[in-house]
């Protein structure tokens, strides 16, 4: 049966010229460039350090079944999530359609095998539907981005201009490739059904349909000519658009899937100095660090190449809520920049190796898309890791780049000091090591130091602030008691104890963390316990993810959560009913921990304890302004993170700040403090409430 | 530019908690943690500025034992080319005067343009630079808070005056500066950069290199000799302000109103 329509196959243009040329000249042209572009696109991966992403296949293929085509953390932002998994679904749908059309261009009759018969006819049906959803969803995005652009898009003056244009004029494209397929087919069908042929069915109230229904009472000539001009403008367009998104931000349209599947499984850890390079070997690294572009690893590369700049990361990002100069989607969109300019697309043009990434960092050069301010106002605390949808990193990135400047000797002033302590004394203020005990003295319960002669199950790692600070003591005190009360056989390693260097690795100073990992694990080993508790969620993390082979960790609140359960310990009710607690999340614990709700059934454990969340809690909790040596490090900032996380608890309606973590302690107590609220607000550490709350028998 | 670098280890004090020793001769040392002078640092990061900017060297140089060692390896970690151990049994219980002539015998061995040492060490007398240059005739400048090389002759020198003026100098070259905390941003040195430099050979120099007659130093040569030792009693006229913040506010207002501190 001949169609009603001369196809792009068979039509000749002004009778002699086979349009079928340009089925197979566009696509050809299309798919040369394309592979033209994306062979330079990969240049700099190939020149990049190494990074081992190939292992645990199945859990990564999992990731991307749930990140990538689970569209998973869209809607943590509803509006514009919910925008991108119906422009995403539409892809994937049309994705077939898309490929089956270039081909029909050259052979009329073409279907993808296995899109025959009904299974043909449904997928028919879906993608009316698809292109519509898609349609409509790019018209309001459009809008969205033009009239009502939501403030984490603005890009501010000294980050470069805004990238709306970009993003309209590829909404613009999308639109054209919906409407362009969706005419051709509804030209053929409005022939169709003029000729009284029999026609394809088109889904009813979608835009083919529509279309068939405004091209009815066209003259079959017009049709003709819809028909071929349709296809035509779908083929250029579609090809164009390719070519484009290497260009920019929509480079994640091809990298996003690639970006998940080699995603970092590991949280709360710090990738090697070099991968392939054990500990060591360290000594014999000529470099460390990441001080130039080609220092990051492919992976980070691809991170780069895969930021779609929706800016979740920086709406989220505690250092860029005060002020401080990070912004992490920068992070992302400068190196991204100036892996486009040093490695240009352009035939024969020069290549830029070695392009400085900080300024003023190596010799006689000013240039340089970061400063070092820039990369030392990150506290770590991954709440934009947290965020992305497609699993970009930032803190792998920033210890890398912090190592590099360690090693060129670019470290602030306010940090070299302590450094200094940590790697003569063991603790960052420089105190005595014998001192590392003292809060013992006059304690109501007895703790034992372990060491050869004297043993015990449990060890408490208290780390430096634990030890040392004044305020923070309480908290070793009301360990001490808890732990007896739970009849629990523990000691401490005193002296012997060092640091954990978790803030230490974090900020850099691998070398000394790992001075500070081999003194404390062998007096780990001496002291011959069989599980460790620690009431530092920084010290938690370090023992589990940063040593090796180490006897079980747990926080504190793990333990009483079991204790309490057990029945060893019984909690008399909170006395005084106008407290309202609200439990704020230590990133240590939570985000790079997972845990959650541990620490909440603690709380709840408490007879008559009025517990709210705030709006940001959870896995969106809110960095209080860091631990370990950012407690030292001052930086440029418009107030402190603390306030901030003071205000969101008031706003909840909570009058005592319930956390797990000494460092959020010190940062909140502060905050209280300078925000005026002595007296009306108080900060508590989880295993004081409880010591206030034991039933003694 | 040849430049040489006085440095000197020192307890550090903000990581020790010091304590006079039973006798009353000196500090308790056990248990202490030494480090560079900061001073000397300060000194020896401005060296390594002006060598990357003019060129030349940089040489690091301390009298003491073999544990003063670990501070040429730091400053060298920190970039100084060379490092010299001054060090024999003789030059033990040295006073300022005998510490200069010792460091005149190792800088006359050499070609200096340029010699720095910190404004003072831990002992706090700041002597040594400005009875070095003496020694040596040379031009002195002290507490230098800036150095701006103007050519292999002259420099200009900056210094720190009373009251938060600055007076600027220029000096013929070679000369004697010692310097003052805060002329620039020392560097990190980490542990890598200490473990890079382990190795490197540093000479070690007693009295009989630099021919220095023993009995004009150490002990025996002092002609300034400490007598003793200790923390003075608490005065008279100190006083603690207690009471809440206000309290101690109102008190604090009106002594300096009665002392004519403010009207």
């Amino acid at each position: 049966m001949e169609p009603a329509l001369i196809s792009p196959a068979k039509m000749l243009l002004f009778g002699f010229i086979p349009t079928a040329i340009f089925s197979l000249l566009i696509p050809m042209i299309g798919v040369g460039l394309f592979a033209y572009i994306m062979a330079k696109r990969i240049i700099p991966l190939i020149l990049a350090s190494p990074d081992f992403r190939f292992d645990r296949i199945c859990t990564r293929t999992i990731n991307v079944l749930k990140l990538w085509l689970g569209q998973y953390r869209q809607p943590r932002y509803m509006v514009g999530g919910l925008i991108h998994i119906l422009i995403f679904a539409g892809f994937i749908v049309l994705s077939i359609r898309s490929n089956q059309l270039v081909i029909v261009g050259l052979s009329e009759d073409f279907v993808v095998p296995g899109m025959g018969g009904i299974v043909g006819h449904i997928y028919n049906i879906l993608k009316d539907y698809a292109a519509t959803i898609v349609l409509i969803t790019c018209i309001i995005a459009a809008v969205r981005r033009g009239l009502f652009s939501p403030e984490r898009y603005k890009v501010p003056a000294r980050y470069g201009k805004a990238h709306t244009g970009e993003a309209i004029f590829v909404l613009g494209m999308i639109s054209v490739l919906m409407i362009s397929e969706s005419l051709f087919e509804a030209s053929s069908v409005a022939a169709s059904i003029q000729a009284g042929l029999h026609a394809e069915y088109l889904a009813p109230l979608s835009l083919a349909w529509f279309l068939k229904m405004m091209l009815l009472s066209s003259s079959k000539g017009t049709l003709q000519v819809v028909h071929i001009l349709s296809y035509y403008v779908h083929d250029v367009t579609f090809f164009s658009f390719l070519c484009f998104l290497p260009m920019g931000k929509h480079f994640h349209v091809i990298t996003s899937l690639f970006n998940v599947f080699f995603m970092k499984l590991d949280k709360g850890t710090i990738k090697p100095v070099k991968w392939g390079v054990t500990d060591e070997q360290l000594d014999d690294l000529e470099s460390f660090g990441v001080k130039k572009f080609e220092d990051f690893t492919w992976k980070h590369m691809l991170d780069f190449y895969s930021c779609a700049d929706c800016g979740r990361c920086s709406d989220q990002c505690p250092a860029n809520a005060v002020g401080r100069p990070l912004s992490p989607r920068f992070i992302s969109i400068k190196a991204r920049e100036l892996c486009f300019e040093s490695y240009p697309l352009e035939k024969g043009a020069k290549i830029s190796k070695g392009m400085p990434l900080i300024a003023g960092l190596l010799e006689d050069d000013d240039k340089g898309i970061y400063t070092e301010d820039e990369i030392w106002s990150c506290t770590t605390c991954g709440a934009c890791e947290q965020e992305c949808p497609i699993m970009i990193e930032y803190i792998d990135k920033i210890v890398d780049m912090r190592r590099g400047m360690v090693d060129e000797g670019a470290v602030p002033q306010s940090l070299q000091k302590p450094l200094k302590a940590l790697e003569k004394r063991g603790n960052p203020w420089g105190k005595m090591e014998k001192k590392r005990a003292e809060w013992t003295k006059d304690l109501d319960v007895p703790v034992k130091i372990l060491d050869k002669k004297t043993t015990a199950d449990t060890l408490y790692f208290l780390d430096s602030i634990t030890s040392y600070d004044d305020r923070i003591q309480d908290i070793a005190k009301a360990t001490a008691r808890v732990l007896t009360a739970a009849g629990i056989d523990f000691g401490i390693l005193g002296k012997a104890e060092k640091d954990s260097g978790h803030e230490v690795r974090r900020f850099g100073e691998e070398m000394l963390f790992q001075d500070l990992k081999a003194k404390n694990t062998g007096a780990i080993e001496k002291a011959g316990v069989s599980n460790i508790v620690t009431t530092d969620p920084h010290a938690y993390n370090a023992l589990k993810k940063d040593y090796d082979n180490l006897p079980p960790v747990e926080h504190i609140s793990e333990v009483i959560a079991k204790a309490v359960t057990s029945g060893k310990i019984r909690l008399k009710p909170v006395e005084n009913k106008e407290l309202v607690f609200t439990y704020h999340d230590p990133c240590y614990l939570g985000r790079h921990n997972d845990m959650y709700d541990i620490p909440r059934d603690v709380l709840d454990a408490i007879p008559g304890l009025n517990r709210v969340d705030m709006t940001k809690s959870r896995d969106r909790s809110f960095c209080c302004g860091g631990g370990g040596l950012m407690l030292f490090y001052e930086p440029e900032e418009e107030m402190r993170m603390g306030q901030l996380r003071v205000e969101m608890a008031e706003e909840a309606g909570a009058n005592v700040i319930v956390t797990a973590c000494p460092f959020c302690m010190v940062n909140l107590e502060d905050a209280i403090k300078t925000s005026g609220l002595e007296g009306k607000m108080e900060a508590i550490d989880l295993v004081e409430l409880i010591d206030n709350h034991l039933i003694m028998e | 530019m040849e430049i040489l670098v006085c440095v000197k280890r020192v307890p550090d004090t903000s990581e020790n908690e010091i304590e006079i020793n039973s006798d009353g001769s000196d500090i308790e040392r056990d248990d202490l943690v030494y480090s560079v002078n900061e001073w000397d640092n300060y000194a020896v990061e401005e060296a390594i500025q002006i060598r990357d900017n003019v060129g030349g060297s940089v040489t690091v140089v301390t009298v003491g034992d073999e544990e003063d060692e670990e501070v040429l390896r730091r400053e060298m970690a920190m970039g100084a080319d060379n490092g010299i151990l001054i060090s024999d049994d003789a030059f033990e219980g040295s006073d300022g005067k005998g510490i200069a002539s010792i460091l005149k015998a190792e800088i006359e061995k050499g070609k200096y343009d340029l010699i720095m040492t910190g404004a003072q060490a831990d002992a706090g007398a700041g002597q040594v630079g400005g009875m070095l240059a003496a020694m040596m005739d040379l031009p002195y400048a002290s507490l230098v808070n800036s150095i701006d090389i103007i050519d292999d002759k002259k420099i200009k020198a900056g210094r720190e005056v009373e009251g938060g003026n600055q007076e600027m100098n220029e000096i013929d070259l070679p000369c004697v500066l010692s310097i003052q905390t805060g002329i620039n941003e020392p560097r990190y040195v980490g542990i890598r950069g200490i473990r890079k430099v382990a190795s490197v050979e540093i000479p070690v120099h007693g009295a009989s290199d630099l021919g220095i007659d023993a009995s004009s130093v150490g002990e025996n040569g002092a002609k300034v000799k400490r007598l003793d030792y200790y923390l003075p009693d608490l005065g008279e006229g100190a006083e603690m302000l207690e009471g809440s913040t206000d309290e101690i506010v109102e008190k604090m207002i009106e002594l300096l109103k009665s002392k004519g501190g403010i009207k």
